[in-house]
């Protein structure tokens, strides 16, 4: 356990340092600073737009940076070789895994949480400057607390995203591991479609296909709760606790999946 | 007491080739050992399978056959991890991170006593020479520096033995001796140094023994002196003041004459040859003689006889 802390705690401040994903961070920020100004351009649609905005910047930059500092817990360790230094020391490869996937879910959890504390302030500021009758007009309080829910969700899709990011890296070159992490999480978002090809097609064996990927790949449409909370509309604690438990489980077979390569992989 | 470094019939394959892969054996059956305290050098020209044992040592790849055991234990055993340093070839850490940072982490994955960790980083950086840069992030470290960064982390926990892979690679002549005093004083403290190198000179000075690859196999393993020998191969006179009658007589009892500078010369004499009697016909003849001495094998020719051989002999078996 000591061994997964320090690697954590090493990756968490290495990654709160690089720039890139420090620039996304910043960018995201100032477009949700910026998305009031947005909201000015629609009569009546304001805060709808702000919240649709705002949870869109959270789930595609918190993608954005659980690939690009995912595929380089792994991939580029291996490929510029300072992995060797690491694992020659007292720590087991496994303990390896599972170090850098914290370090990099508490990395996740810090810079959702800074975007999610500015988006808060434009709704607050939101509230504070719209009148009462314009208010009562929203589908949905400015500072409805299951925004939060929402976020949760998000953030729990984007630690299936890094935990397949890993996945792909123990095996797979830096660029291949981020065209496949892309590739599930697109596919992740239609596997819907895969369950229901059945319907579409007569070809008993391309139905089959379709309902095996739709076993193997991530379902990540049920993270996206963001219309029913825009627009007001009640999510069920059954839905949150259930996708929340998938996403547990799904992880723990990708970081087994990691594990199993990576212990008997050669660093050459 | 077990052996610092024992290994019997380790074996790597590789597999090469994309679309019909094949295997290609990096080492061929090395059995070698390396006793507790020595300095013991892993020599060969690239690609003889020097990195790939190395690695087979740290367990960064698994073997193909035999096994190996560093201080009595199986290589992936975790306590032997505490008693061992190791730098890799070319390292390479963590941009964003400082010297400093960089230690400190890898001194606490090495269970150094948390009392002692910050004392510990600042004496090891200092003792590599990098003490002033200790906070500056190592994306901005030239390949030279990251090198020393590279041997403080292999040394700070105070290690029993120190694997390093080409250690003064990428260093300048100043790097190059403060390693090789770095070594020095490992070895001064107990410390099994086993490092593997393709400049003989370093080997040569640093090393009780040593080991030659050539194409994946161990063809010469021993002490230095009994591998290069101490018996004379020849003379070398240097003198000045040699006239062209003088040097016309030179020419008939020297092996070969070679004039540095007008009447400056380098007689070269057989191992049989009386120098003593040179010595006196170059004072009566009014020459004066700068230096004297005895011509004996140096590890150079001795790995370049190896090498050649070896290579001779597997091109034979093509």
């Amino acid at each position: 356990m000591r061994a997964i802390a320090l690697v954590a705690g090493a990756v968490f401040r290495e990654s709160v340092r690089d720039r890139v994903p420090f620039g996304m961070v910043i960018f995201a920020t100032l477009l949700l600073g910026a998305s009031f100004l947005i909201a000015q351009l629609t009569a009546g649609q304001d805060m709808k737009i702000i919240k649709d905005l705002g949870l869109a910047a959270l789930s595609i930059f918190g993608l954005l940076i659980a690939v690009f500092i995912g595929i380089g817990l792994v991939s580029k360790e291996v490929e510029r070789k300072s992995i060797y230094a690491l694992i020659t020391k007292p720590i087991s490869r496994e303990q390896f895994i599972l170090g850098k996937y914290a370090g990099l879910v508490f990395t996740l959890i810090t810079n959702l949480s800074a975007m999610t504390a500015v988006f808060y302030l434009v709704l607050l500021y939101m509230n504070a400057t719209t009148s009462e009758i314009a208010r009562q007009a929203w589908p949905a309080p400015a500072m409805d607390p299951r925004l939060l829910v929402a976020v949760t969700l998000i953030l729990a899709e984007l630690m299936v995203v890094t935990a397949l990011a890993l996945f792909f890296s123990t095996f797979s070159s830096p660029l291949l591991s981020t065209v496949l992490t892309l590739g599930f999480w697109v596919a992740g978002h239609f596997s819907e479609d895969l369950r229901q090809f059945n319907q579409v097609v007569e070809m008993p064996i391309a139905a089959w296909i379709a309902k095996a990927l739709y076993y193997v790949l991530p379902n990540l449409s049920p993270f996206d709760i963001k219309a029913e909370v825009v627009h007001g509309m009640p999510v069920p604690a059954m839905h949150v606790a259930y996708t929340l438990a998938y996403a547990v489980l799904y992880i723990s077979i990708l970081l087994l999946g990691a594990i199993a390569i990576f212990r008997r992989r050669d660093f050459k | 007491m077990p052996a610092a470094i024992e290994t019997q019939g380790l074996s790597k394959d590789f597999r090469v080739g994309f679309w019909r892969p094949r295997p290609y054996r990096a080492l061929h059956e090395l059995t070698l050992r390396v006793e507790p305290g020595e300095v013991f050098g892993f020599l060969g020209p690239n690609g003889a399978g020097k990195s790939t044992t190395i690695k087979l040592l740290m367990q960064l790849i698994y073997p193909s056959g035999g096994e190996a055991r560093i201080l009595g234990r199986p290589p992936g055993d975790l306590s032997v991890r505490r008693r061992l340093g190791y730098l890799a070839e070319n390292p390479y850490y963590y941009d964003y991170l400082t010297a400093e940072e960089v230690l400190t982490y890898f001194a606490r994955l090495l269970h150094v006593p948390a009392a002692e960790v910050s004392a510990r980083v600042s004496r090891t950086l200092d003792e590599v020479g990098i003490g002033a840069e200790r906070r500056l992030r190592l994306r901005q470290f030239s390949k030279g520096m990251l090198q020393r960064v590279g041997l403080a982390q292999a040394i700070i926990h105070e290690p029993e033995l120190v694997v390093l892979d080409e250690p003064m690679s990428g260093l300048d002549p100043i790097g190059r001796r403060h390693v090789r005093d770095l070594i020095v004083r490992l070895r001064d403290r107990g410390c099994t140094v086993f490092f593997s190198s393709h400049i003989l000179s370093d080997a040569e000075v640093l090393c009780s023994r040593v080991g030659i690859m050539v194409q994946g196999r161990l063809v010469s393993s021993g002490r230095l002196s009994e591998m290069v020998g101490y018996e004379v191969k020849g003379w070398e006179i240097v003198a000045t003041g040699i006239n062209a009658a003088l040097e016309a007589e030179l020419r008939t009892k020297a092996r070969s004459l070679a004039a540095h500078a007008d009447g400056h010369y380098a007689i070269h004499l057989a191992a049989d040859a009386k120098p003593e009697q040179i010595l006196a016909e170059l004072s009566s003849r009014g020459a004066t003689v700068e230096s004297m001495n005895p011509i004996r094998d140096t590890l150079e020719d001795f790995f370049l006889r190896q090498v050649t051989s070896a290579e001779t002999r597997q091109t034979g078996h093509l």
